[in-house]
């Protein structure tokens, strides 16, 4: 067998470092009065480069590279896809939503794509080092997003909060690796796995477990690790929300199935009843907030919550169904996320002149395209059969039910019925007639670019194909749970880098 | 069977839906949306007309059937068919479509595009369930009927719209989220989420009796709300106040009793011979309830909200009193209240755009105005109320009798009390707004008796309740191959003997 040189291993991150630092660099070339938005396009073509360097990565033979610290796999594959494209749109959308003379239009553009390098080195890596470094690239990439509209004083604020929670987060999440690597004397994933159910001081591991699942069920905002999300969502410019309420996410959670499935398969009995109750916490917390909310932003946060409970109900189904259910569902709160956000920023713009759910009266009527469009990924995310969001429901809790978690499949339902309310509010206030009497819902539609139509297609043509033709999909997210579970092949360096049986984890948790 | 009868359901299926695309594509000038919408629900009755001919009674049982894979895993098939019992309903959902299209013509003024696109989908949507033979398909189907109608009362509500849209959608949404969980859990003991497999592994015993209780509950709640059964009904009232004329003409009733026939006890037999005794009270309570409610309304959509629970409540007891006469009795008083109360919905929609009110009290004298109106809603009381010749008889007829001999004398006798206060409220209806002095609204106003284009629509369904009246046997014998009486628990032995007469395809 042909060595594979390291560097294919991690060539989609190699794209977006290269593309970031060639934003970075023209942008510090170009006269101060310079427009550049044409800085978007660039960040814009290397995320694409990434997206099909990671489809080429399907070609390599799964393995290891860098001495068996990172990976690619059908798992990491599905998750580096995910993120270029909703990094992609991400992009797409502020090309269009940022002002012409607004500054530092090229940090900005580098600070996405920096931050995506952090998100797919987080779901390739099978090193808790390098997990950690790749959490701090994407987070700070974000908490520097967060804080993009400094001259209002919400930006800073959410931006501040961000960071000393997020730091407070990934303190805990260090930690926990230290106690693993007390416990174990590695931070390998795969030799973690292998030496845990032998590990002497096994209150230590739990320990250790337990601090990092903490700190990464805080980047997923599960609660009651959440309560940074609505002042962050709030405060920050609605692209940098469309990025940072799915990307991040998805990476977080593809760590987290690591960390749960891969490493600690034989801590089932500990890990699981834990996530069952963030699951169930998230849902109802998150649900019952969002009924409250009469701002958009606020309420599609605590949304999120909810959903990341939804999407946590998948961790009680048993091995790859369990695993298979989670990436299915992590690319469908994706699409219809980025999605609304999207719709949201052009109806908002980048001021925000319209943050409150009356304020979108009548939007139908404004736009049909809009209002239709805003209609349809709210229906996605209430869940509605035919959108990728019932897929996503569907099979979360259908691993819930396969994994004998009858009463969260049934409590996970009834929330999704409750947070109908919600989003029904937002969408029928849009189908409403408008008040002739307010300015703002009689206010001209908003004008839809190039650009950002071009985002609006990307997510409404996915949302639409996983919820009608999601086979694809499905069977990408298999094939990647598969080979989180399956034994390792042989690292071509030599290290002797195993992983438990898949046949034995199942054993141990019947 | 030929290339046609192969893809009939799915054309039926496809074809509202493809006018929906089209609705949308097309601009909105000169009722280009109209026409679209009126075209495509004709060519999908004129599909639906294919169904009766063509179904071959002797065989009974699933035809036209298509079994197509959809999504590998979990295994979720495009499996559609149809029997005698949801025969009928089809094509009376086929013909209640281009009605209500009609009736939407004038009534709908503005944003016509998103109001047709939002009715076909709805069409696509009712269509699927009485079609889906796959559980999955069937709840996707169930749960996407809601969304256009939430929307569309949401924009054309006359008072409140939202307040009501949300009533509506949150009520059946929610029943829906146990029942999803039901269904799943009968795939993760059998892999399967076809009608007759899972019909086939219940019968012989294949799952604990305790769960299979609750996930028949579930079932049962979810199409409860829905019809609704007597303490679930709190929606109907403000929906149907709310909804647009043509939405509340095609969705009232059909996809909830069906439901419950296809679904609870074909599924659980069992089961529902044990529910039977609650829900027959809960029915008895409903018809008596409903009716009181209806005499004491001032809203005349209310009143007709309060009616059709009644009236529902009383197929409901047809179904569950369990004999072969009521069951047939029942899905045939499905048809013609589908049929009448499309008429009276269309008529109240003509007061209602002529006077702008639908309190009862501001009417009177109405027959000396609009002579034409008066004669058709008289009709169409009349055919309400059970009047013998006219189409509300048969079923009421068969259900009542069937009660009184199979189930017990006392709740025939309290449901036939229903009837009698029936036609009282219906009745008084009619007198108040028809007869008696002319009130200042009436007298302000020019008469403007029902166009051509409502008589066109009314008169064919005015002689069609006279045809179900006397004529039940056309409509009968195909019912009949649908009804499948589940066995007694206390004197057939295993379950699946009597159970037999039932298609199990899965596992020929």
């Amino acid at each position: 067998m042909n060595p594979v040189p390291d560097i294919f291993r991690i060539l989609p991150e190699v794209i977006l470092t290269l593309t970031g630092v060639l934003v970075m660099l023209i942008d510090a070339s170009l006269p101060s009065g310079f427009p550049r938005r044409n800085l978007g396009w660039v960040a814009a073509v290397g995320t694409t480069l990434a997206l099909w360097a990671s489809l080429f990565q399907l070609s390599l033979p799964q393995g290891t590279g860098f001495y068996g610290t990172v990976e690619t796999s059908a798992f990491t594959i599905f998750f580096h896809v995910l993120i270029c494209g909703i990094v992609l749109v991400a992009l797409l959308l502020s090309l269009d939503t940022l002002p012409e003379d607004s500054h530092h239009q090229g940090e900005y553009y580098a600070l996405v794509v920096f931050g995506a390098v952090g998100m797919c080195l987080l779901t390739g890596a099978v090193e808790l080092l390098v997990v950690f470094i790749a959490l701090e690239i994407s987070s700070i990439a974000t908490y520097v997003l967060a804080a993009y509209r400094k001259e209002t004083a919400r930006g800073p604020e959410a931006a501040i909060k961000y960071f000393l929670l997020g730091s407070f987060a990934t303190a805990f999440l260090l930690y926990g690796v230290a106690l693993i690597f007390g416990a174990t004397g590695t931070t390998q994933i795969y030799q973690i796995a292998h030496a845990a159910p032998t590990a002497l001081n096994h209150s230590l591991l739990v320990a250790g477990m337990a601090l990092m699942l903490v700190g990464i069920l805080f980047k997923v905002s599960a609660a009651p690790f959440h309560v940074w999300t609505p002042d962050v969502y709030e405060g920050s410019p609605s692209p940098v929300v469309a990025l940072m309420s799915t990307a991040p996410k998805a990476a977080a959670f593809a760590v987290l199935l690591r960390v749960v499935y891969e490493m600690f398969p034989t801590l089932r009995s500990t890990w699981s009843p834990l996530l069952w109750i963030v699951a169930v916490l998230s849902m109802t917390v998150g649900n019952l907030a969002a009924l409250r909310q009469q701002n958009v932003k606020r309420m599609l946060a605590y949304s999120s919550i909810a959903h990341a409970g939804y999407l946590l109900a998948a961790f009680a189904g048993l091995g790859s169904s369990g695993i298979a259910a989670a990436s299915f569902y992590t690319a469908a709160y994706a699409a219809m996320n980025v999605g609304i956000f999207a719709v949201i920023t052009v109806v908002g713009g980048y001021h925000e002149a319209t943050p409150m759910i009356d304020d979108y009266r009548g939007l139908l009527y404004r736009s049909p395209l809009l209002g239709g469009v805003l209609i349809f990924f709210l229906v996605s995310l209430v869940g509605i059969p035919f959108t990728g969001g019932f897929f996503g429901k569907f099979y979360s809790f259908s691993a819930a039910v396969g994994g004998h978690a009858i009463w969260l499949a049934i409590i996970g339902l009834l929330n999704s019925g409750l947070a109908a309310a919600y989003y029904l509010r937002l969408a029928l206030a849009t189908a409403q007639r408008p008040d002739e009497t307010s300015a703002k819902s009689s206010a001209p539609a908003p004008q839809v670019g190039v650009a950002v139509g071009a985002a609006l297609l990307l997510a409404v043509a996915a949302t639409l194909v996983l919820g009608i033709v999601p086979n694809e999909v499905l069977r990408a997210a298999e094939s990647g749970a598969h080979t989180l579970q399956a034994p390792p092949p042989q690292n071509e360096n030599g290290i002797v880098i195993e992983r438990l049986p898949a046949a034995e984890s199942d054993l141990t948790h019947p | 069977m030929g290339t046609i009868d192969n893809s009939i359901l799915t054309l039926i299926l496809l074809v509202p839906l493809a006018g929906a695309i089209l609705v949308a594509l097309f601009p909105d000038r000169a009722k280009l949306p109209n026409w679209i919408a009126l075209l495509t629900s004709l060519a999908t009755f004129v599909l639906t007309l294919h169904l009766p001919f063509h179904y071959d009674l002797a065989r009974g049982g699933f035809q036209f059937v298509v079994n197509k894979p959809w999504i590998e895993n979990p295994a979720i098939a495009y499996h559609v068919g149809i029997d005698g019992l949801s025969l009928w309903l089809v094509l009376l959902a086929g013909l209640l479509a281009p009605i209500g299209v009609v009736a939407s013509w004038n009534a709908i003024h503005s944003r016509r595009k998103v109001f047709f696109v939002l009715f076909l989908i709805q069409q696509t949507a009712m269509f699927g369930v009485f079609l889906s033979l796959d559980l999955m398909l069937y709840y996707g189907f169930w749960e996407l009927s809601l969304v256009p109608m939430a929307i569309l009362i949401a924009m054309y509500g006359r008072k409140d719209g939202p307040k009501a849209a949300l009533k509506f959608f949150l009520f059946t949404f929610i029943p829906s989220a146990p029942l999803l969980v039901a269904i799943l859990w009968l795939y993760a003991r059998t892999g399967s989420f076809d009608f007759t497999t899972l019909q086939t592994l219940i019968a012989y015993g294949q799952f604990p009796a305790g769960p299979l209780c609750w996930v028949a509950l579930a079932f049962l709640f979810a199409f409860a709300v829905k019809v609704p059964v007597f303490p679930l009904h709190g929606w109907l009232s403000d929906t149907y106040s709310e909804a647009p004329v043509a939405l509340a003409m095609v969705v009232a009733g059909k996809l909830g009793l069906y439901s419950m026939l296809r679904f609870h006890i074909g599924l659980f037999p069992v089961q529902a011979r044990a529910a039977a005794p609650y829900l027959i009270a809960l029915a008895v309570i409903g018809i008596l309830y409903g009716a009181c409610l209806a005499l004491v309304q001032r809203d005349f959509w209310k009143l007709i909200a309060f009616a059709a629970v009644s009236h529902l409540s009383l197929v409901v007891l047809g179904i569950y009193g369990f004999t072969f006469i009521g069951t047939s009795g029942a899905i045939y008083q499905i048809l013609s209240h589908g049929v009448v109360d499309g008429a009276l919905f269309l008529l109240l929609g003509v007061l209602y755009d002529r006077y702008a009110t639908s309190q009862i009290n501001a009417y009177g004298g109405l027959a000396g105005r609009l002579p034409r109106t008066a004669t058709l809603f008289v009709l169409t009381t009349l055919a309400m109320i059970g009047l013998p010749i006219l189409s509300g008889f048969v079923g009421e007829f068969l259900i009542l009798s069937s009660t009184f001999g199979g189930v017990s004398r006392g709740w025939a006798v309290a449901a036939s009390l229903g009837v009698i206060l029936g036609a009282a409220y219906m009745l008084w209806l009619v007198q108040r707004v028809f007869y008696g002095p002319q009130s200042d609204l009436v007298s302000s106003k020019p008469p403007d008796d029902l166009h051509l284009g409502e008589l066109a629509l009314l008169w064919p369904l005015a002689v069609l309740t006279l045809v179900m009246g006397v004529a039940p046997s056309i409509w009968l014998p195909t019912i009949e191959q649908g009804v499948h009486l589940p066995p007694l628990i206390t004197h057939s032995g295993p379950g699946f003997v009597t159970l037999t007469s039932t298609p199990m395809g899965g596992l020929r």
